[in-house]
């Protein structure tokens, strides 16, 4: 076991992509308990499929992915927010609107340039090669200003998930917060993005949620334990990933479905116990 | 007078729901809004918490509330009812808006909590899982939410909702006793029974104001003989 960890940390890729993995799944995990609570958690899908449509521009302009996606990213946060919180158009369906029609531009700009190739399969399901050594960068400074304003906005985003009109009556800006977590989220799923792919982005942000809430019965005991599940699961995910040679995002989504089922079967269990 | 208003009307996207409203609340009132389903109750909570501008007239508070300081108990919607919080988590998120900017709660907010949690008998929910109370357990965890928020006045949107008649019993008579002790208490009711055993006050509306004045008085007017006498009774 030991060796196997050594022999795969001896590559310099897959060092970083671990590192940013980490990070990411750990920001993942703290905003989709929110996320799954609130609603939303169809936005951190949306949000991916917007993130390929950029991607496949960034490509094809020949600019680097992640400044290209990130401010287009958050702008569609931004967007979504807004049409979910006013329009006529209810929320699911204007995420379904928007994710569709970037996927359908970002498909018909790399088939005008590139032409469909491992690439665009490497977009949709990820790749550990994608992190070039300055991503790896800007992605812990990002990952690290995530990280320091949930910490810092972790009340207010209790208040503002728990219940908005309560929160907006007793003078809590509620709109700037749910900015805040749109826009973090954004940040988190394009970091994420090409590593595990924009089709499975997604569950890095549900899943954990998801898992802690069979078990957990307060908010921060749940975001503990969301961040502790995503991070050992990405980590496992990693190794059998290299081990068997598998797709990385979709190996983490495997580990994770298992330790949903995994703590579903904990939860039934105590159930029957205190019965 | 904590919160008045004049001419006011509320309403969604153009369509007037409720108009014409013309009322005083006073330190110590104890307001019932009554009327049937439509009839424009839920809209006139929203204005009065300033989540709504009125449509015309004006909603004036005094005695030196601001608009931020009204403790709210909202109906509870799909979304809570399986949220993973502790009773304490959900109470000491009353304190945010006192905040302001301050991310961290301060010794002197989780103070304020234990003082309510024992003020409504509930100390030993504390650490209990919202989502595992029964419904009148968890309105008394909204409610010490509610009062940590503010002391000066509260307001409640059918607050009974979904109760059973003890709990519902049980929970009128708590907020009689907050009345007692000078708390203002608007309340939002289908319950006309309640209303006028509890109220000093009756705010009638369909669609419009059609009573506002004091519960005997309700009791002796037209409105008044009709609605308790069961005719609109839904």
């Amino acid at each position: 076991m030991i060796d196997l960890l050594l022999e795969m940390f001896s590559y310099m890729f897959l060092v970083r992509a671990v590192v940013v993995g980490l990070l990411v799944s750990l920001c993942a995990a703290l905003l989709g308990v929110s996320l799954v609570l609130k609603r939303y958690s169809m936005m951190g899908d949306g949000l991916s499929h917007v993130g390929f449509g950029t991607l496949a521009i960034a490509t094809a302009m020949n600019a680097a992915p992640l400044t290209v996606s990130i401010p287009i990213v958050v702008a569609a946060a931004f967007l979504l927010l807004r049409i979910s919180e006013n329009s006529k158009i209810k929320g699911d369906a204007a995420i379904a609107l928007i994710s569709t029609s970037s996927l359908a531009i970002g498909v018909v700009v790399i088939s005008l340039t590139t032409g469909m190739n491992t690439d665009v399969c490497n977009y949709l399901f990820g790749s550990i090669l994608a992190m070039s050594k300055s991503d790896v960068n800007l992605s812990i400074a990002l990952a690290a200003v995530v990280l320091a304003l949930f910490l810092l906005f972790y009340n207010k985003i209790f208040a503002v998930t728990f219940d908005e009109n309560f929160a907006k009556a007793t003078g809590v800006k509620t709109g700037l917060y749910n900015m805040i977590i749109a826009f973090l989220t954004a940040i988190t799923i394009v970091l994420g993005m090409r590593m595990m792919g924009s089709l499975l982005i997604s569950s890095l942000t549900i899943f954990p949620a998801l898992t802690s809430m069979r078990v957990c019965k307060k908010f921060k005991t749940v975001t503990v334990c969301s961040a502790f599940v995503s991070v050992i699961c990405f980590f496992i995910g990693v190794v059998i990933s290299y081990v068997y040679a598998t797709p990385t995002g979709a190996s983490v989504v495997i580990v994770n479905i298992v330790a949903f089922l995994l703590f579903w079967a904990t939860n039934l269990t105590i159930g029957r116990i205190k019965k | 007078m904590v919160i008045a208003c004049q001419n006011a009307a509320f309403g969604y996207e153009g369509n007037t729901a409720v108009s014409g409203l013309n009322f005083t609340v006073n330190s110590g009132d104890y307001l019932c809004v009554v009327g049937e389903n439509g009839s424009g109750k839920s809209t006139l909570i929203k204005g009065l918490l300033r989540l709504k501008r009125p449509q015309s007239g004006s909603v004036l508070t005094g005695d030196g509330l601001l608009p931020a300081e009204i403790g709210y108990l909202p109906q509870q919607t799909a979304a809570q009812k399986d949220f993973p919080a502790s009773a304490h988590e959900v109470v000491l998120s009353g304190r945010m808006g006192a905040r302001g900017i301050a991310p961290f709660y301060s010794r002197r907010d989780k103070s304020v909590v234990d003082e309510n949690l024992r003020l409504l008998g509930i100390e030993s929910l504390r650490n209990r899982c919202y989502r595992e109370l029964s419904g009148g357990q968890q309105q008394r965890v909204l409610l010490a939410r509610a009062l940590v928020a503010t002391k000066k006045l509260l307001l409640l949107d059918e607050p009974t909702a979904g109760l059973d008649p003890t709990a519902t019993a049980d929970f009128y008579e708590l907020i009689a006793k907050l009345n007692r002790g000078g708390l203002t208490v608007i309340i939002v009711s289908h319950d006309i029974t309640s209303a006028v055993k509890y109220a000093s006050h009756i705010l009638h509306l369909r669609k419009k104001q059609l009573f506002f004045g004091t519960t005997a008085d309700y009791l002796n007017s037209e409105t008044g003989k009709l609605f308790v006498g069961g005719a609109y009774s839904d």
